[in-house]
């Protein structure tokens, strides 16, 4: 009797688990089918794409064609240039820096290392901004107070200064300072911003209907409103890796981050070496520059097309 | 009103209490003391050292401290800079304080203005050429490096054409043979009391204009700041202190420019996007059909609509802009709070560090205060 009762819920369970799939990818192509129509969007995943190919191309050249004696991005030396830094030629597509190491591969490597800041920090930023914001939209009241408070106080502080000392006081390399950023835009803006959708959805009329078939508090959070939440934390992520990008580089820039290499880096050598403002050497300063900008810009373009997705009010229609 | 307003001032004063028990906490946590540092000669013995702890109350439990600390913040007193050493923090910051807050105002309301102005233009002139170029350079002046951006702007005006000095707050070679009254401090001051007089009565001229008919308006308008500026203008180029205000406008001009245009980008995008989501109310449709002018609908109707989102954003924008404040004050060395943290911050002066800090703090609740109740002026929906 007992196995009886248990086949069929076996059954409606993998056939529900494959029609959650099935919506997941019907939903994911209409998604994409709007995300598409936007150039954009497709523009800045392109640009993403990009640098993606060259993190990835970095150590495959690695251990092919460079030998890491000469093109190392940390400690590379090239013997057979007189004098460093020398202008892009085909030994040095884009050059060398002062110190004589290959700018082109510095500029790959330390793409790696962007991509991961930016992942880190956006992800700490949307757990933590999705589970508190769900938290304070269903049960307000003191627990609400709390966290607007705290996001009030974390918005007013601006970040960049905060980095600042907390990074020239500290030892401060890429984990912690994804970590830093994470935290200080979860506990922030995105916070307020998901909490306010979380109202939205508190109020539909499938929360009830859980509530009524006796879900318990944290199974209507994590499993109706968090679901409900996470397209607008995954546009948010995408504002925080851009944040991310560029804090690290301003830092990096300001010569306070304990990081071999980075784009930010990259433009400190150079000011260091006093190349700065010579259109002679702009290969020292131009490429990682540019890499920064269309970063943060690739970024920033997947994340307004995202809105377009995610808010209808704003589509061209 | 009144009500609401104790209440957010209120409320500040804890967040600044809060900030600053933070700020405290970070100072504590740092390894390295004033006794430390007063006491690096070797031949000092370290008993010496436990007697000077003592005298200067760091063996105290961290609470005594934190008390007598944020005491002696409300009565003025931000302790001694370790670079400097016997100038107080307060010293330090009090002149360097008016060299940022007139970049911050300008350069935010420049862009502020600037940025709606232009969105609102933008929006009306859908698709086409325009549209595409100004998205462009709007996404451009947002997202581009800044440091990066203002080394551009240092090569494009003052290395290759030449036009204004590269940075720093002043030319010292001029200033050298300055007569004994004239300090830089003092004509800064002079000139900022001299710009806040102008705008006043401009301000006031154009709140006198909307009373007037609207012939006369224009002109009553371009008069109360003409008027005005030109007698500033006048008194200046006679007075002595003229040829050394020059110099700090010259100087001036480049880095306001810089953060003008980063924070332009933002507003300038909002706006439009504001614009485009309030044109396809049903209120403009009424507006059309009633026949009324183009020009009336865009900036009675629209605009004004368009503009709370965008003040909404102000308040995260005005954090962005301090930081980007800092970025462009320490590549001009454009001697105010944002490069004296960043080299106190470098040089590990502490207390300086943290008293910056502390100013960045204020000034930028201050500014949110600013924009919280400038909402309610705005959007006849919200009364506190």
């Amino acid at each position: 009797m007992a196995s009886a009762t248990i086949q069929p819920v076996r059954v409606t369970r993998s056939a529900l688990w494959r029609m959650r799939l099935e919506l997941f990818w019907r939903g994911l192509k209409t998604n994409w089918a709007l995300f598409s129509e936007n150039p954009i969007g497709l523009i800045g995943l392109g640009i993403i794409l990009f640098f993606g190919l060259l993190a990835i191309l970095h150590p495959i050249l690695m251990h092919t064609v460079w030998s890491p004696n000469i093109y190392d991005p940390v400690s590379g030396f090239d013997m057979q240039v007189p004098i460093s830094p020398s202008p892009p030629s085909l030994r040095h597509l884009l050059g060398t820096d002062p110190l004589g190491r290959d700018v082109l591969s510095q500029l790959m490597y330390s793409t790696r290392y962007e991509f991961g800041l930016g992942i880190l920090s956006a992800v700490i930023t949307v757990v933590i901004a999705t589970t508190v914001g769900a938290f304070s939209a269903y049960y307000g009241g003191i627990i609400d107070m709390f966290f607007m408070r705290l996001a009030d106080l974390v918005i007013m502080v601006p970040l960049i200064p905060i980095l600042i000392v907390l990074a020239a006081f500290n030892p401060v390399g890429m984990i912690e300072l994804g970590v830093v950023i994470g935290l200080l835009s979860g506990f922030g803006g995105t916070t307020i911003v998901i909490k306010s959708q979380g109202l939205a959805v508190k109020v539909k009329p499938y929360i009830e209907a859980a509530r009524i078939a006796g879900g318990g508090d944290f199974h209507i959070i994590f499993s109706h409103m968090v679901p409900n939440l996470m397209p607008l934390s995954l546009l948010y992520m995408m504002f925080v890796v851009t944040g991310a990008i560029f804090s690290e580089a301003v830092l990096s820039f300001f010569g306070l981050t304990q990081i071999k290499m980075s784009w930010g880096l990259m433009i400190n050598t150079t000011q260091v070496f006093g190349y700065l403002l010579r259109f002679d050497t702009w290969y020292l300063l131009i490429p990682a520059s540019l890499a920064i900008t269309l970063l943060c810009a690739a970024f920033y373009f997947v994340g307004r097309a995202l809105d377009e997705v995610v808010n209808p009010r704003l589509r061209q229609r | 009103m009144w009500r609401y307003l104790g209440k957010r001032i209120f409320q500040m004063l804890i967040t600044l209490l809060l900030f600053q028990a933070a700020t405290y906490f970070l100072l504590d946590a740092q390894p390295g003391d004033i006794a430390d540092l007063l006491t690096s000669n070797p031949k000092i013995p370290p008993s010496q050292r436990q007697v000077l702890r003592h005298e200067l109350g760091l063996d105290k439990p961290f609470t005594t401290r934190l008390v007598a600390y944020i005491e002696n913040f409300y009565r003025g007193d931000l302790g001694v800079s370790f670079n400097q050493y016997p100038r107080p923090v307060m010293d330090i910051i009090l002149e360097r304080l008016p060299r940022t807050l007139v970049l911050f105002l300008t350069a935010n309301i420049l862009a502020f203005w600037t940025g709606f102005v232009s969105g609102k233009i933008l929006a009306w002139h859908r698709g086409g050429f325009i549209e595409y170029s100004s998205t462009i350079v709007g996404v451009t002046l947002y997202t581009v490096f800044t440091p990066w951006f203002a080394l551009m702007m240092i090569w494009l005006f003052s290395v290759y054409l030449g036009w204004l000095p590269p940075g720093k707050f002043l030319d010292p070679v001029k200033w050298i043979s300055a007569p004994a009254g004239i300090t830089a401090n003092k004509v800064f001051i002079g000139m900022i009391w001299a710009a806040t007089a102008v705008l006043i009565i401009t301000f006031i001229g154009f709140i006198i204009s909307n009373y007037l008919p609207p012939k006369t308006r224009p002109a009553v308008r371009l008069g109360s700041f003409l008027v005005p500026a030109v007698l500033v203008l006048f008194n200046w180029w006679t007075s002595a202190a003229g040829p050394y205000a020059w110099d700090i406008l010259r100087h001036l001009i480049l880095p306001v420019l810089t953060v003008t245009l980063i924070a332009y980008g933002g507003t300038m995008l909002l706006t439009r996007t504001s614009m485009l989501e309030t044109l396809r109310e049903d209120y403009i449709l009424t507006a059309r059909a009633k026949g009324l002018p183009e020009k009336v609908i865009r900036d009675k109707h629209a605009a004004r609509n368009a503009l709370l989102p965008v003040w909404t954003s102000l308040v995260f924008a005005l954090g962005a802009s301090m930081s980007g404040g800092i970025i462009t004050e320490s590549i001009f060395s454009w001697p105010g709070i944002g490069l004296t943290l960043l080299n106190s911050a470098l040089i590990g002066d502490i207390p300086l560090a943290m008293g910056a800090l502390t100013m960045v703090g204020i000034i930028t609740l201050i500014s949110h205060l600013v924009v919280d109740v400038g909402y309610a002026f705005l959007d006849p929906r919200i009364r506190y």
